[in-house]
């Protein structure tokens, strides 16, 4: 088991992609976008807590209008660092702003088979796979449910797939396929099991639960209900916008960072005015649409630069951010896929997003594919190492080993670069061999990519979660479904 | 005269301007131009030539959505006098169109709604969270070719098969033809539930509903 989990911290880079005085303007768009045009909240619950505290609630219409002082007094009771708990204490995550950590991606309806390489359609044995193959990686350190079970019942589908990861890894469970309040029940009565209480839950968050807003500046009744109950048992909680320039949100990258940002803040302030203190995050993945489909694309420069600058709004109300990058729109594990994935991790690393997803999606977020789950894991290792930076000092100038080797010699030989080679990178997926013996093979990185997850998943073996809980987990899920059907 | 005023119509079209189509199609009821005659050989000339455009890949989405919801404010405008002339636009096929039970998302099927009804059918959208029942009454109240069902959810797209189903038990098909889309729906969805059309866009979706009312 990878107990270790490469996480970035104490960064070396920056990069300064909004200045204070915008950020402050994108901050006051979106408290005129709430105070104005409203968000709309169709969930009862959300409503009558939004009236109780003195928002204009359109009761017929759902839509929700607050001034700016109940929004911006809210947001100062979110919690500005917590954990996320995983089954093996050694690799909680601290969100302090000083981590980036990342997650898989989700949640996809296609697989390319680990096997015969074909894609089909992804069902429950999936989630297992996926979940014990990162639980290997150090570079995973939490995860989302990556695929949809939909080999599962519709309605408890999302227990079985928190089930089948905590089955499968010790690290941190994110859903963000659990939307329905009865589904969030369940899953915080599973989660209480597994930490051994209510209380020792709301220490130990071994889940946590990722909404998606419905933009433009709506939320789904489903999803606020969920959220609602998840802050209730501080269960952290984030409300994600996946504005899209053009479709969901303005053609402008401001303009959507606002729309998004309305969406999201609105439904964060709702959960500290039900739980002031509740743990809460900043979830986003913006893009652009296609210019000739509409299409989510799921790269290109503009998601370049939302990946960098939602950090700046995050920090702004001094909460985490769980951010998209990698899901590459690419169609295999190619040219696209390394240059979008690649800068969009980048840029949101520089800034220090706590938490990235998502890595291991081909053809924006739909299709798993193992390969590009281990080529996303090396680009976040290539960028965990530019993160350190360069260290200059009297050891790193090297200047005794300099002199011994003078004009015309080499360091190979040299005490000084056996301590300090190992700080070099090592890849594992670049090919840097002769020309002759690439041209007798003609493979590359996806065959090696490839060949590692198939070996990780035939020998790795989690640390398995306790039989009993696992019944009475399952227990809990009959118990679910049965509920439903007398509904 | 008519000459440069048809093409004044065609050019609100290609602006994506709905006032001035709107504006244009109220004056040439004034000036006794047939309504038909208006449509053909004044609007439509414009919504072909961003069709045309689009497909050279000189236009982008947004035109084509202007260009088709300057078109439906044009028709909408005569459509009364069309009624009292006691005749019809000619359309391509009567389409009704929903997200399905317990799913919300709205955008990709209202573009493919706007998409269809610039491209000469009549559509008849009865928005998000439909169930079974009211979208087959309303296909079966408007004499419907073609069912459009959304689904961006993968524990909602199960209700696509429940609307076929149900219209096989009613008998109803091969009369009413079924096209299906959204995020999550694939070939391999479309080919397990036995509809009779899928695209992964709204261009796709115009095309695939062409497909099918050609085929009766």
């Amino acid at each position: 088991m990878a107990k270790n989990i490469k996480a970035i911290s104490n960064p070396k880079l920056k990069l300064e992609i909004l200045t204070p005085e915008e950020v402050k303007k994108i901050h006051a768009a979106t408290l005129w976008i709430i105070e104005k045009v409203g968000v709309r909240f169709p969930s009862k619950r959300a409503l009558d807590i939004w009236e109780a505290s003195g928002a204009a609630v359109d009761r017929e219409k759902n839509i929700v209008r607050a001034k700016p002082g109940l929004i911006e007094e809210a947001l100062q009771k979110c919690p500005p660092a917590y954990l996320l708990a995983a089954r093996d204490p050694g690799q909680d995550l601290p969100l302090d702003g000083n981590h980036v950590y990342l997650g898989t991606d989700g949640c996809g309806v296609g697989v390319i088979d680990i096997q015969t390489g074909q894609k089909r359609t992804s069902c429950l044995n999936d989630v297992r796979d996926i979940a014990r193959v990162a639980d290997a990686t150090e570079e995973v350190a939490f995860h989302w449910v990556p695929v949809s079970a939909q080999d599962a019942p519709a309605h408890t589908r999302g227990l079985y797939e928190v089930k089948t990861i905590w089955e499968n890894s010790t690290k941190h469970v994110q859903t963000e396929s659990i939307y329905t309040a009865h589904e969030a029940n369940a899953a915080i009565e599973m989660a209480t099991l597994l930490v051994g209480g209510k209380d020792k839950l709301r220490q130990r968050p071994v889940l946590s639960l990722m909404q998606c807003t419905a933009p433009p500046l709506s939320h789904d009744g489903g999803s606020l209900d969920a959220a609602l109950i998840a802050a209730e048992h501080g269960i952290p909680t984030g409300f994600m916008t996946m504005a899209a320039c053009m479709t969901t949100g303005p053609a402008t990258l401001a303009g959507n960072l606002a729309i998004g940002n309305a969406e999201v803040i609105a439904g964060t302030a709702l959960l500290q005015l039900a739980y002031p203190g509740a743990p809460v995050f900043y979830a986003a993945a913006q893009t652009a649409s296609d210019l000739r489909t509409g299409a989510y694309t799921g790269g290109g420069p503009e998601d370049f630069l939302f990946g960098a600058a939602t950090n700046l709004l995050a920090d702004y109300y001094n909460i985490p951010l769980s951010m998209g990058s990698f899901a590459t729109g690419a169609k295999e594990p190619n040219w696209q896929a390394g240059l979008e994935n690649s800068l969009s991790t980048f840029m949101a690393s520089v800034v220090m997003s706590d938490m990235l997803l998502g890595c291991g999606f081909l053809h924006g977020s739909r299709i798993w594919s193992y390969a590009e789950m281990m080529l996303d894991c090396e680009i976040f290792s290539i960028i965990h190492k530019m993160m350190g930076g360069i260290l200059v000092d009297e050891e790193t100038l090297a200047l005794d080993t300099i002199a011994a080797v003078g004009p015309g010699g080499h360091f190979l030989a040299q005490k000084h670069t056996r301590s300090h080679m190992r700080e070099l990178f090592a890849p594992q997926f670049m090919d840097r061999r002769p020309y002759s013996e690439w041209e007798s093979k003609k493979d590359d990185a996806r065959d090696w990519a490839s060949a590692k997850a198939r070996k990780t998943l035939a020998e790795h073996q989690p640390e398995p979660l306790d039989l009993k809980i696992s019944a009475e987990m399952a227990k809990i899920i009959k118990s679910a479904e049965q509920k439903e059907k007398k509904l | 005269m008519s000459e440069e005023f048809y093409r004044e119509m065609a050019q609100s079209i290609i602006d994506g301007d709905s006032d001035r189509a709107v504006e244009l199609a109220k004056k040439s009821l004034a000036m006794q131009i047939h309504p038909l005659d208006a449509i053909s050989k004044g609007f439509v000339v414009g919504v072909n030539c961003v069709g045309e455009q689009f497909g050279r890949g000189e236009a982008f989405l947004p035109e084509l959505v202007m260009a088709g919801e300057a078109m439906k404010a044009a028709v909408a405008t005569l459509e009364p006098e069309l009624k009292k002339l006691g005749s019809a636009r000619q359309i391509k096929g009567r389409v009704v169109l929903a997200t399905v039970e317990g799913d919300i998302h709205e955008i990709g099927k209202t573009l493919v709604g706007t998409m269809l009804s610039a491209s000469g059918f009549e559509v008849h959208d009865l928005g998000v969270d439909a169930p079974a029942d009211k979208i087959i009454g309303k296909a079966l109240e408007v004499n419907a070719d073609i069912i459009g069902l959304s689904a961006l959810l993968t524990t909602t797209m199960v209700r696509q098969r429940e609307v076929i189903q149900e219209l096989d038990k009613e008998g109803l098909r091969p009369r009413i033809k079924v096209l299906v889309g959204g995020a999550p729906i694939t070939r391999d969805w479309f080919e397990k539930i036995k509809a009779d059309g899928y695209s992964e866009d709204a261009i796709g979706a115009v095309k695939a509903a062409e497909q099918l009312v050609a085929k009766d």
